[in-house]
């Protein structure tokens, strides 16, 4: 049922065609990174397979919150420490792989904790040394503790705002605790100098490659799991959810379980993009649980359109490309072109790319139909597609008292 | 002209107090240099005694020398220097300016040489000069030194300075610094109790590490009393102790009630998070920055206003940007609030980025001026006066802010507003001017933190980054639309948090006081003072 559905017209067609794209990138890049010669035309050097691969990364990152921004109406702004923890665990095994190749030698600690006269492991950096386990706990801990927060969270109906800050200060108490050098996380310095990966070197072209094709991969397979969430019994609860959350919970429903389940997903998507991040840049560190970078992971769903699957993966891959291209060319600015993005998406593409485009494809196929009825000599009033209809209003001070559109400023 | 007179007597004046101190000077030089006629240890004895009555506070630096033995005679002329030994050779100094006037080989000088009995002499010479100095804060330093570094030998010239002194304040130090030494002299039980007694009754920190020594070192009654004193100054530290982490938290609550009470009020009236608010504060920071900059260059005697001059100003600013940000951006999300989040967040990105184009990504300096600078004791409590006019000024803006919103025609129609935005806009409220001065007016408020903020924290493009997470916290475990839940917010969050600080470090007890809001947030989803009625739950 779900493979008749997959190639079916539409919107399916087009996570049909992103799942393809992604497969074929698995393949190719790392063909023309390894097999053609650095002469040819179409040599991929290794840095622009890392950097890609990083993007990678940040587009699944980007899907995980789409599955719960955009389908369940939850703005999560402590989406970067899902993705942080699953750093960590991935980063934790690394530096056990390390061994005694660091610079202090020594066989049992890591490099940071000789130097911070650690005399034996902490407990909690147990069973770090099998890859098994590592990537049991990319999964476990940022599902463990989306679960508990949002148990919380939700339970208590907890909504909007108020919940979009409380994810902020989830964030932000994770980035203060991992910058004490007693956490036993490496400070700020956090983890860092990795030599191998299931027993390849880091560093290695094959290695990288194999990265980026593993994160590519798993794009495709995050893409293919959200489609399927959002297209099943299930997912349709979860729109109904994000539209009228009062209603569905009086239809019967538990609306705290839905979101819950959509929550704990999201973040464990979230640490996998995480854990398939470390490697390729070589290093985590508490920076990555800054509030102001899990804000920009909004950003880059709004740009390419929240509730589109697709969406967030374009606009993870242009407004991190473009964040590159600035820092690169323009350093001063790329703060002023961030800032003016978040504006200028909210205020004129408040779908993002992709539901401008559709709403564009939508509105031209109307007017198509208009035209054909009007040479038919028909009834040229042809009902305008449908809006998406969103009750956004749960806080004092909307409009949202009957009206379900938000009201222009009188 | 006038002015020209003023300085000639105040010349005239100040060269009639030094004549006659140059003359003490000479007659000094002439007592000292009878250390390099008289030989033997009895014969320096005698000028030291013969300095020691001249009672001049300028005598202490050679016999300080002296007991060091670091006086030393020049061989080839007889005349008497302090020395500073480095290497081979020895740097002469003048013995009362303390001046660099010579460098002289070991060989060419011989030093005064002192005995236990001459030290003992000089010690009490040298202490007695001290407590009898002319300078009242020359004395208590005195007294401290003798308290912390109690000597039998001591009592003695501390008597006759108890008996000379006519300051009841250097007195009771003087009294105090007598039992201290009384407590390790062998004097009768009766004469240590009492001292015990006396110096329970100072209670600071000074007088439990000298209790808790004689605890350790004598036997019977004493011990006993020591050991009473102790409990009774442990106590009442613990208390002091307190009083110190709650004076913390108010402080520290009232930089978060001005950060955090401009964004409680546009986010009851609204419903919106201004996510650009802590660059208001840094807005309001730097205009701080430039008034004094302008003042330093244009106007230096005026430094002292400065703060005054930049409040109203720091509120136009912050102000104006608030306008520009509501009718340009948020006016179109109404109904939206997470999208109006993220629009904020992108103007507190350009916002910081244009600070830092401008003024570059370092600290700025702001002054503090005379007013606000040093501190002020309350018992074992020191109250910094910065800290203090920052409380009263925060307490200051809430009585404003409280006084708009009730009994102004604004403010009833921000809280018509608050209340229930169709109904009000029904009444023929225009609810989208409410609006536009409701933000003006929380981002004025920010603005006005923000002057007061650059007095205590650097002021830099982050600065606003470092409040907007405690002020969010505020506003949510406070409550939105009730300024007092602000308050009540604010001062806990303060308070709980400066409590938290001695057992789990600063780091920490932030981490906890986050984890506990989340919590309560749970409990409570609306906050401490939550809006009643049909409108909440829309």
């Amino acid at each position: 049922m779900i493979t008749g559905r997959f190639f079916a017209a539409g919107a399916d067609r087009r996570i049909a065609i992103t799942i393809l794209i992604l497969l074929a990138a698995a393949i190719i890049v790392p063909l023309l990174n390894l097999a053609v010669s650095p002469a040819s035309a179409f040599y991929i050097p290794s840095y622009i397979v890392a950097l890609t691969g990083k993007y990678l990364c940040y587009a699944l990152l980007a899907l995980a919150l789409d599955l719960v921004w955009g389908y369940c109406g939850i703005l999560s702004l402590g989406h970067g420490a899902f993705f942080a923890l699953g750093g960590y665990a991935m980063g934790m095994y690394l530096m056990r792989q390390i061994g005694s190749r660091g610079v202090y030698g020594n066989p049992l600690l890591p490099d940071f904790m000789v130097f911070l006269n650690y005399k034996e492991l902490p407990w909690f950096w147990y069973g770090f040394d099998h890859f098994w386990f590592a990537a049991i706990m990319v999964l476990a801990v940022p599902g463990l503790l989306a679960f508990v927060f949002g148990w919380f969270a939700f339970r208590s109906r907890v909504t909007g705002v108020y919940l979009s800050i409380i994810t902020q200060a989830m964030t932000y108490a994770l980035l203060l605790a991992f910058f004490r050098n007693d956490m036993g996380f490496g400070g700020n310095n956090g983890l860092t100098d990795f030599k191998d990966i299931l027993g390849f070197n880091v560093q290695a072209d094959a290695t990288r490659s194999a990265l980026f094709a593993a994160s590519a991969i798993t794009l495709a397979l995050g893409v293919f799991v959200t489609w399927a969430i959002v297209g099943s019994k299930y997912g349709k609860l979860l729109m109904a959810v994000r539209d009228a959350e009062s209603r569905t919970r009086f239809l019967g429903w538990r609306a705290e379980n839905v979101k819950l389940f959509a929550f704990t997903v999201s973040a464990i998507i979230a640490g996998i993009a995480g854990a398939l991040y470390v490697p390729q840049v070589g290093i985590i560190n508490p920076g990555e649980f800054e509030p102001s970078n899990s804000i920009e992971v909004v950003v880059w769903a709004a740009v390419g359109g929240r509730g589109t699957i697709v969406g967030p993966i374009i606009g993870a891959l242009l407004v991190n490309a473009g964040k590159s291209w600035f820092t690169g060319a323009l350093p001063e600015f790329w703060l002023f072109a961030l800032g003016g993005l978040f504006v200028a998406v909210t205020l004129f593409l408040p779908k993002g790319i992709i539901g401008m485009w559709d709403s564009w494809r939508g509105n031209a196929r109307a007017m198509r139909a208009a035209s054909l009825a009007e040479e038919a000599g028909t009834d040229p009033d042809v009902p305008p597609p449908p809006k998406v209809v969103r009750s956004a209003a749960t806080r004092p001070g909307d409009w949202s008292a009957s009206g379900p559109e938000p009201q222009p400023a009188e | 002209m006038i002015l020209l007179r003023a300085l000639g007597l105040t010349l005239l004046f100040l060269m009639a107090s030094l004549l006659p101190s140059n003359a003490a000077e000479a007659d000094l030089r002439a007592i000292i240099a009878k250390f390099a006629t008289g030989t033997g240890f009895s014969a320096t004895e005698a000028v030291v005694r013969e300095l020691a009555a001249t009672g001049d506070p300028a005598v202490e630096r050679p016999l300080a020398a002296l007991v060091e033995g670091n006086l030393y005679i020049r061989k080839a002329d007889s005349a008497v220097f302090v020395g500073n030994e480095s290497g081979d050779s020895v740097a002469l100094l003048d013995p009362l300016s303390g001046e660099k006037s010579a460098e002289a080989a070991k060989a060419d000088i011989t030093k005064i040489k002192v005995n236990n009995g001459l030290r003992r002499v000089i010690r009490d010479a040298l202490g007695t000069l001290t407590l009898r100095a002319k300078d009242p804060t020359v004395r208590i330093a005195a007294a401290d030194t003798m308290l912390k570094t109690p000597d039998a030998a001591n009592i003695e010239p501390l008597d006759a300075a108890i008996a000379a002194e006519t300051d009841a304040n250097v007195k009771a130090l003087f009294e105090q610094a007598r039992a201290a030494s009384v407590l390790v002299s062998d004097r009768p039980e009766a004469d240590k109790l009492a001292a015990v007694a006396l110096i329970g009754a100072r209670g600071d920190r000074d007088a439990l590490s000298l209790l808790t020594s004689v605890e350790a070192n004598s036997p019977g009654a004493v011990k006993d009393a020591a050991t009473a004193a102790i409990g009774t100054i442990n106590s009442s530290l613990a208390l002091w102790d307190a009083a110190q982490n709650i004076w913390y938290g108010i402080s520290l609550g009232s930089v978060l009630l001005l950060a955090a009470i401009g964004l409680a009020i546009t986010f009851g009236v609204m419903g919106v998070i201004n996510m650009a608010h802590g660059e208001m504060v840094m807005l309001g920071a730097y205009t701080t920055f430039v008034v004094q900059q302008v003042i330093r260059t244009s106007f230096p005697g005026l430094f002292d206003w400065s703060l005054v001059i930049a409040l109203p100003l720091a509120f136009l600013v912050a102000a104006l940007v608030g306008l520009i940000i509501e009718r340009g951006v948020i006016r179109f999300l109404y109904g939206r609030p997470l999208e109006t989040l993220l629009a904020t967040w992108g103007v507190s990105l350009i916002l910081q980025q244009a600070v830092r184009s401008i003024f570059g990504p370092t600290n700025q300096e702001v002054g503090n001026p005379s007013w606000m600078s040093g501190s002020v004791d309350i018992g074992q409590l020191a109250v910094t006066w910065n800290r203090l006019w920052i409380l009263v000024f925060a307490l200051g803006v809430f009585a404003v802010l409280l006084y708009v919103m009730k009994r102004t025609p604004w403010g009833l129609q921000m809280r018509a507003v608050t209340a229930n935005r169709r109904m009000a806009a029904s009444m023929g409220i225009r609810t989208p001017w409410v609006d536009a001065l409701t933000f003006a007016l929380g981002s004025g408020i920010a603005g006005i933190a923000g002057v007061a903020l650059s007095q205590i924290d650097n002021v830099s493009p982050n600065l606003g980054r470092g409040y907007i997470i405690d002020s969010f916290m505020v506003v949510v475990f406070g409550g939105v639309g009730n300024l007092w839940g602000t308050l009540v917010g604010s001062f806990s969050l303060g308070i709980v948090n400066k409590f938290l600080e001695p057992y789990a470090g600063a780091v920490l007890g932030k981490i906890v006081v986050l984890v506990l809001i989340i919590l309560f947030i749970q409990k409570r989803p609306r906050g401490l003072f939550a809006l009643k009625g049909r409108a909440v739950e829309a």
